[in-house]
């Protein structure tokens, strides 16, 4: 009886020791943002470890999903008010990823049930947004389709069906596009490992993304040294135009 | 040829940018006006953020208008006297632009007023100074003498207190009349992004009546003042000015403003006048349209 309990309690150990394991990759830890860039091809890569040499499962299945920091924003919608298009109800939401990537082996709804889906965050609709208005659900949700939308045609937000290639039950790699526009700061690429509608393996590894060179010079100058920064654009401007009238001057002699 | 924005935070054709500097510095040179007007909603229609279109193209305009009060005041085209009543005006207003800015930022009505501000201004300019032109233009066909201007100044203007003497503009009129001018385009710079030189330059023809020798360079003259000080305002207060998108503003105007002033000088001033009154119109009208159109956004997404 004491042996059986044992074996019990300890149950849940041995079987985490059976289940698969995640070895993931991103072809880039550090994306630098300098004067030419128009954007980046990020790849996800890595292994499925399976205990024991067990067989891969057919059955497996990968999504993998890149995020980038979370902001409050505020949604204003256009109504049109005596002929004119005027900004007229607005909500609060509080946590709206910026950039939110998903790519997976088949279709999303397809491979998890949607529990997972809500607890996991897969899926561009399963996204916690976390209205702050605490106005009636039906008004909320109207406000966040028009946010996804904007952001889905941004390229900020983006679902794959098929963006993830296993190779022979235990190789997977996926390409995501970064766009030019996107902001700075924390990235985090998280990898899943799907079996019967279930994650029964995650991994993240994160991403920084940030600008560099003479972009992070001039950034920072205009966010520290405010007055410099701006006294350097009047003079900028007063020798430029100065510049160019004596240049003209001296060609019409 | 992309170049990376760091503060609008997006990557850029550098071309297409100094190609709207320079056509911006043609129209700068040739009517002295600043050519704010245009600037700001073609870089909206490009992309950029509007808060950053709006604080750049502060700089552009001080830089397009330095070679205009250069060439202007070394033929005693600007009155100086006049100008600093102006400026004066233009500081104290551009203080409360930046107040009203933020107040309708906080309401959500930034874009609809400055839309509103746009067509009621254009318009009503564009139209007063298309009468104008058509009117000495048909006078000149038929042989007339042009229409001599019956009045002066506006009859509003004589009735304002402690008049003073502007040699230059030739006018004794009240120090209060171009302050409010001033003040007025003051606000219009930091709300709008414009130098207010369309709205000066006709306000100083029609409503204070000035000598039209001095009007152009006293116009750039406070233009330069007030646009610099705003330069000043947004990079300390919004922190919206882009170094980079200014500079490849100014490249192209600077030099499109002296192609500009040569272009002037082959014109008949009449004609000059129809020709901005037909872009300060079609600017107002296709402003008009984009109020009543469904916008193809109808959410907007604002940072808190």
């Amino acid at each position: 009886m004491k042996r059986f309990l044992l074996l019990l309690l300890l149950a849940p150990l041995l079987v985490s020791a059976e289940s698969p394991r995640l070895v993931p990759d991103v072809s880039q830890r550090k994306i630098e943002i300098i004067y030419s860039f128009t954007g980046a091809e990020l790849l996800l890569f890595g292994a499925i470890l399976y205990p024991g040499g067990r067989v891969p499962s057919d059955d497996a299945q990968i999504a993998v999903v890149v995020k980038g920091p979370s902001e409050p924003v505020l949604v204003r919608e256009k109504r049109k008010i005596a002929g004119m298009w005027i900004n007229a109800d607005s909500a609060d939401f509080r946590s709206v990823p910026s950039f939110y990537a998903l790519a997976s082996s088949k279709p999303i709804n397809k491979i998890v049930d949607g529990r997972t889906a809500v607890i996991y965050e897969l899926g561009i609709d399963n996204l916690q947004l976390s209205p702050a208005s605490g106005g009636d659900p039906a008004a909320d949700r109207h406000f966040e389709e028009g946010l996804i939308d904007l952001k889905r045609r941004g390229g900020y937000y983006s679902e794959t069906d098929s963006g993830v290639e296993i190779s022979e039950g235990v190789l997977y790699r996926a390409r995501i596009a970064i766009p030019a526009r996107v902001p700075v700061g924390h990235y985090t690429a998280e990898t899943f490992l799907i079996e019967k509608g279930r994650v029964i393996a995650a991994a993240t590894r994160d991403i920084e993304i940030h600008k560099s060179g003479m972009e992070a010079f001039v950034a920072r100058a205009a966010d520290r040294h405010s007055f410099v920064y701006g006294l350097t654009a009047v003079l900028l401007s007063l020798a430029l135009g100065w510049a160019a009238s004596t240049a003209f001057k001296r060609l019409r002699d | 040829m992309d170049l990376y924005l760091p503060i609008a935070g997006l990557s850029v054709n550098m071309l297409v940018i100094i190609g709207l500097g320079g056509l911006v510095g043609v129209l700068s040179g040739m009517f002295g006006v600043g050519g704010g007007f245009l600037t700001t909603p073609l870089m909206i229609f490009y992309g950029i953020p509007p808060a950053v279109a709006v604080a750049s193209s502060a700089p552009q305009i001080t830089g397009a208008s330095v070679s205009g009060v250069l060439a202007h005041g070394s033929r005693d085209g600007v009155d100086y006297h006049m100008g600093a009543v102006l400026v004066a005006g233009g500081a104290i207003g551009s203080l409360a632009g930046g107040f009203l800015f933020r107040l309708l930022q906080d309401a959500g009505q930034i874009d609809t007023v400055v839309t509103v501000m746009y067509v009621v201004m254009l318009g009503g300019i564009g139209a007063v100074m298309a009468r104008d032109a058509i009117g000495s233009i048909l006078a000149e066909w038929r042989g007339e003498s042009p229409p001599g201007s019956g009045r002066r100044h506006h009859p509003l203007i004589a009735m304002l207190p402690f008049r003073w003497r502007f040699y230059r503009s030739g006018l004794y009129i009240s120090p209060l009349a171009p302050f409010l001018l001033g003040f007025l385009t003051g606000v219009m710079t930091v709300l709008m992004g414009v130098g207010g030189g369309f709205i000066l330059v006709p306000a100083m023809i029609y409503i204070l009546g000035m000598s039209a020798r001095v009007v152009v360079g006293t116009s750039l003259f406070q233009i330069l003042f007030v646009t610099a000080a705003t330069t000043m305002v947004h990079a300390m207060t919004t922190r919206a000015v882009d170094l980079v998108l200014t500079g490849l503003l100014l490249i192209g105007s600077v030099t499109g403003a002296q192609l500009g002033a040569r272009l002037a000088l082959k014109m008949k001033p009449e004609y000059l006048r129809l020709a901005l009154a037909f872009i300060v119109l079609v600017v107002a009208i296709r402003m008009l349209l984009g109020l009543t159109w469904r916008p193809p956004e109808i959410f907007t997404v604002q940072p808190l």
